[in-house]
């Protein structure tokens, strides 16, 4: 594929779907917020009531994903940035944009293998997810860890959103791409503090599993 | 009545390269200031008196240069860590020692010598031109309105001078984008009345690898470009009629 379609599709699928699927995720976790533990079940119990949950997965996240990486990896890595020279916020927020991309990779791929692949290996069900998040976050380095990983996910998306616009040919104009910029990082505050707020909810005893087989799964899970 | 005053120096470090092949080094150089001195005078000088710093003799250093009032784009080089015309560098705005280097994003021919071919080539590949010689008078072309043709004006003042190519973190060794310059270019024939006949094929060579594409929107080109010219608009502007035209070659309209 010539290089202009491939970074075109590279540009959509980091808004739709993956972008939905971010908004989709965040929702979801401040259903932890909103209604504690039965809530947070609930939520993603709703998720899995979805028809073709599974092909929904694949290719609502999954192949968008791995694609959005891939491109994405060697997008990063022919980059020569120059920030030192140029000490400009644009300029910033372009080696972000590639820095966050591959924290964002090693976060997801570490938090899906926690998460979906202990799921689908049949080591936790959908209603365990919730108290395998409160072990996760309330070990200070994984709590670290995660607030990185949400927070790179949640400005590679919003800037990503940004530039979306201009090579789109959205916002062609300095006012436009300044106006777009203030509302894009505006969501990243408040994409930022609901994912934020999520995790330290998480942390809540209310959260903890019960029982002696709960910690056998999730030594298996962390190991 | 003679009252000696210590002459006030100017220093200079010069990055040097002797061939296309060899390794860089730097020399300094201290000259005596003059009032409204810029970076081509301060070479000149150099040139007359190839003396370094620590009273060695050297070989002049090389540069390029031709109208010394920033239009041509031939005297472009990295000073003080911006890439910038050496004419329009006065010496009094800058801070010392000033730092001179060429732009190594260009192949080096020698000292502060670059080859910009890149740059003409990319111009060839757009099509950066309006095609109106024939066998016969074509008689007037359309008129442009004037609201149109003051902001193509801007445009047009692209001098070629490599250096929003410079300022790009994305025009490097690993890629091949053709920079922000030459797609500048095409929205200015894009926008001509008569020049538009020919946009799709433009557009084409934009959409052809290296081309639009490789932007990575960080903006240096905007903020760097001697002539003012809105690169950044222009870029997202080929990016909407770039999408504009893949989806019409798609449906077929």
């Amino acid at each position: 594929m010539k290089g202009f379609y491939s970074r075109k599709l590279h540009s959509l699928l980091g808004v739709i779907p993956l972008g939905f699927f971010i908004l989709e995720h965040m929702i979801t976790n401040f259903a932890a917020v909103e209604g504690g533990p039965q809530g947070f079940k609930d939520a993603v119990a709703f998720l899995n009531s979805l028809p073709l949950v599974l092909i929904l997965e694949i290719f609502g996240i999954w192949l968008p994903l791995l694609y959005h990486a891939v491109y994405g990896l060697y997008i990063a890595f022919q980059a020569k940035p120059n920030n030192g020279r140029f000490r400009n916020e644009r300029n910033l927020r372009y080696l972000l944009q590639r820095i966050t991309g591959v924290l964002v990779l090693i976060f997801v791929v570490w938090h899906i293998y926690e998460t979906r692949v202990q799921v689908a290996l049949g080591h936790i069900t959908h209603e365990q997810l919730g108290s395998v998040m409160h072990d996760i976050v309330t070990q200070p380095v994984y709590f670290t860890f995660y607030l990185i990983g949400v927070l790179s996910a949640s400005f590679h998306f919003t800037n990503g959103l940004w530039s979306f616009l201009v090579s789109w040919g959205v916002t062609v104009g300095p006012r436009a791409q300044r106006v777009s910029s203030n509302i894009c990082m505006g969501l990243f505050v408040i994409i930022s503090i609901m994912f934020v707020w999520s995790l330290i909810v998480f942390r809540n005893v209310e959260f903890q599993a019960s029982g002696e087989a709960m910690i056998q799964i999730l030594r298996t899970v962390i190991g | 009545m003679a009252t000696t005053t210590v002459a006030k120096k100017v220093k200079f470090i010069i990055t040097r390269q002797d061939q296309p092949e060899s390794a860089s080094y730097t020399e300094e150089f201290e000259l005596d200031y003059r009032p409204g001195m810029n970076v081509i005078s301060a070479l000149m000088e150099i040139q007359r008196n190839p003396v370094t710093n620590s009273g060695q003799g050297t070989t002049p250093v090389c540069w390029e240069s031709n109208c010394l009032e920033e239009v041509c784009g031939a005297c472009s080089m990295v000073i003080n860590g911006k890439p910038r015309q050496a004419c329009a560098a006065l010496i009094d705005k800058l801070e010392q020692p000033i730092r001179v280097e060429p732009m190594k994003t260009f192949p080096v021919v020698r000292d502060l010598v670059i080859d910009r071919s890149r740059m003409f080539n990319a111009l060839k590949r757009v099509k950066a031109w309006i095609p109106i010689d024939g066998t016969y008078d074509l008689g007037p072309g359309p008129r442009m309105p004037e609201k149109k043709r003051q902001w193509a004006y801007e445009l047009s003042k692209c001098m070629t001078c490599g250096v929003c190519l410079e300022a790009c973190p994305n025009v490097n060794e690993k890629t091949d984008f053709i920079g922000p310059a030459a797609i500048s270019q095409v929205r200015l024939f894009n926008a001509h009345p008569t020049g538009e006949m020919n946009s799709e094929e433009r557009l084409d060579a934009l959409m052809e690898d290296g081309g639009i594409e490789g932007c990575g929107n960080s903006q240096n080109c905007v903020r760097s470009c001697p002539k003012g010219i809105p690169l950044t608009t222009s870029i997202a502007e080929m990016n909407k009629q770039t999408t504009k035209h893949m989806f019409k070659r798609w449906l077929g309209v």
